[in-house]
């Protein structure tokens, strides 16, 4: 790709990006880096194997930012798996819909981001970290803000469902921030679900803070349509004694790309992050991770693992960070793939940069078919030969899918996933 | 049961087999023998249908039908068993779930019902016992992180579960320790009938002293180059290959 189509599509943004009133510094800030960086070009290290920018460009046609469009409750209950028991956030191309949502449990305050008027927005994914931030800085129009109370234990999932129809526009910021407080515990989860079958852009930000001995879950299924690109910035900032686990599931789309941090700020904070991707026909994800180890005695673990069948493409690159400070980390890293096709591609790349020397640190990546001594083994005893692929894939993927947190979502995940792999048997 | 005719097999462009015959019947057990490199195991494998052995010429009839022509599940299902010399270690697929969706599969090829998850367990307890293996080993991957006797014991124990007609035993003795010898040999014996033929393929005489053999054959080169009785074991045990070595080159030459 040339800077022409980087120059390009940078403008288109800037020519269609809304001026909203609200939150100037962010909305400044954000389009002065999208002035002077743009988006990447296919030469940037970050973006190399993954070519958003000429992507956006061959797929949309309308850089104007979404607006709401209109779907009913019947909708929106289609879309929770069977067994869901807990609270519902619904996204309607982006714009939190406070009617179709569900909030009862206590411990849990939700609000517009205009109504709360949080000081520490833009503050845990800052806006020179990736341009796509900087992106929805300019885009969103509000998000929302969840604060879950200090020493609440939220006993019932909190579900996001983002819903994206293309009739309004193409571009869909959704921004997020989450502020769970010391000593409190809450599980997310979260859909993107498509409502039509054309192309769209959405560009989610998520800031999530886990203070002082707090435990977060937070799982996510990305089943959007075959056309749709999606860009995500996910980042978390975990302080002293508290947890945070990632889980994300890679189903579908166009291009994905997902941009996931965890910045373990203080001493015995533990980071968790898993990753499976089943991909076919010619979806391309990437996963790019970073954890942060500032301070002693923290630990951070990390597996993605993906299936890739037809021309489709798998990205990951984890990037490890132990800092001078953080003595007796433990850090450990894996991901393994296997290719069903000539035609399927995975790009990994574990980055390790430790700057402690006493520390334990681990990092292993595998690409390869599917074991035929092991096919064998099990035609053998009588499985048919699909039948055996499908107990094999189904038991590589299965070690991603055993860290779902909300029984349920892991049924319906499972169910999913053995579907998907022909193992529903 | 078993008709093995002038059975060409090569890997990867090298001939291994060069014309085995055999037939075996319903009720008897065969032994394999031979040195290490003479075929024992390219025996087994092709007719459990491993797909990286070619066959070049010669045919192999199980039950009158052409045991060749049939995929690995459907020599399975027809009832051939090939208890591996090394069993395959599978990450999270448990034992337990492998078993039932394969003790099925089988049973539903051979026109019967498949066993519901009660009935299933009673009849794997039944068969555990058989073999001694540990309640334990059933909820854990299949084969993951068994000691090489486990494995071996597990093997019998799939064979007990499956019911095969034809038993092929891959070296199932290699390694075991005099005990685990005796457990597995004494599965296999409780499994024999007048309905049901076995091949041992041993690299030793010990294993036959626990499974007695009506027949031995030593195979040589592809070939077999010797048939006898438990006898020929005893004596094979006593004077090594080399004589048959050379008896064999002597003939051919």
């Amino acid at each position: 790709m040339t800077t022409l189509t980087k120059n390009k599509i940078t403008e288109l943004f800037l020519n269609h990006a809304p001026s909203f009133g609200t939150f100037p510094q962010i909305r400044e800030k954000g389009r002065s880096l999208i002035i002077e960086n743009g988006l990447p070009a296919l030469k940037e290290e970050e973006y190399k194997f993954t070519s958003i920018s000429k992507k956006l460009e061959q797929s949309i046609d309308d850089f104007s930012p979404s607006t709401r469009s209109e779907f009913i409750r019947e909708i929106v209950l289609s879309h929770v798996f069977e067994g869901f028991d807990g609270d519902l956030l619904v996204f309607n191309n982006g714009h939190y819909d406070k009617t179709l949502s569900s909030v009862n449990q206590s411990g849990l305050e939700v609000s517009t981001l205009i109504d709360s008027v949080q000081a520490s927005l833009g503050k845990i994914a800052k806006s020179e970290k990736d341009p796509f931030v900087s992106l929805n800085d300019i885009y969103f129009e509000d998000g929302i803000f969840i604060k879950v109370k200090k020493n609440q234990k939220i006993e019932k999932p909190v579900f996001f469902l983002f819903f994206n129809k293309t009739n309004q526009g193409q571009v869909i910021s959704p921004r997020i921030l989450i502020e769970v407080e010391e000593n409190a515990e809450v599980s997310f989860l979260e859909n993107t679900i498509s409502l039509d079958e054309s192309s769209y852009f959405s560009n989610v930000v998520t800031e999530i803070k886990v203070e002082q001995n707090a435990h977060v879950h937070y799982d996510r299924l990305q089943s959007q349509n075959r056309k749709s690109i999606l860009v995500n910035n996910f980042e978390t900032d975990v302080h002293r004694d508290a947890s945070f686990t990632s889980l994300v599931v890679s189903l579908s789309g166009d291009m994905v790309r997902n941009n996931l941090s965890l910045n373990l700020l203080d001493s015995g904070c533990e980071g968790n992050m898993y990753g499976l991707y089943l991909l076919n026909g010619k979806t391309h994800v990437d996963n790019h991770t970073n954890v942060d180890h500032t301070k002693p005695h923290s630990e951070s673990n990390e597996l993605y693992k993906g299936i890739l069948a037809d021309s489709s493409r798998g990205v990951f690159n984890g990037k490890i960070f132990v800092r001078q400070d953080a003595q007796k980390t433990n850090a450990f890293q894996q991901n393994n793939n296997i290719l069903l096709s000539d035609d399927a591609t995975v790009n990994t790349k574990p980055q390790l940069e430790i700057w402690a020397d006493d520390v334990k640190c681990s990092h292993g990546c595998t690409t390869g078919q599917l074991d035929e001594e092991a096919l064998f083994y099990l035609r053998a005893r009588g499985l048919g030969k699909e039948q055996a692929k499908g107990m094999l894939l189904y038991a590589f993927a299965g070690e991603v899918l055993e860290h779902v947190s909300d029984e349920s979502f892991k049924k319906y995940l499972t169910g999913i996933v053995q579907e998907r792999l022909g193992s529903n048997f | 049961m078993l008709v093995i005719k002038n059975l060409h097999a090569s890997i990867e462009g090298a001939p291994i087999l060069k014309g085995i015959n055999l037939e075996v019947k319903a009720g008897e057990v065969h032994a394999i023998m031979g040195p290490n490199g003479s075929g024992k195991s390219t025996l087994a494998s092709v007719l459990a249908g491993r797909e990286e052995y070619v066959v070049t010429e010669g045919e192999v009839l199980f039950k009158g039908k052409n045991l060749l022509d049939l995929a690995p599940e459907e020599r399975a299902r027809e009832g051939v068993f090939l208890a591996f010399q090394y069993p395959v270690e599978i990450p999270g697929v448990s034992t337990t779930n492998f078993l039932r969706t394969a003790v099925n599969q089988v049973r539903e090829y051979r026109g019967q019902e498949p066993l519901d998850a009660v009935k299933f367990l009673s009849v794997m307890k039944e068969k555990m016992k058989l073999v001694e293996i540990d309640q334990k080993l059933m909820s854990r991957s299949l084969n993951e992180g068994f000691s090489g006797g486990e494995k071996k014991r597990n093997e019998i124990f799939q064979m007990a579960m499956l019911e095969p007609t034809l038993a092929v035993l891959d070296e199932t003795d290699s390694g075991l320790d005099i005990d685990a010898l005796r457990i597995v040999s004494n599965g296999v014996n409780q499994l024999k009938s007048s309905e049901t033929a076995t091949i041992v393929v041993t690299h030793y005489q010990r294993l036959l002293d626990y499974i007695i053999p009506d027949f031995v054959h030593v195979l040589h080169d592809g070939r077999i180059v010797k048939s006898g009785t438990k006898d020929l074991a005893l004596e094979l045990e006593e004077k090594g290959y080399d004589w048959i070595k050379e008896e064999a080159n002597t003939t051919s030459v």
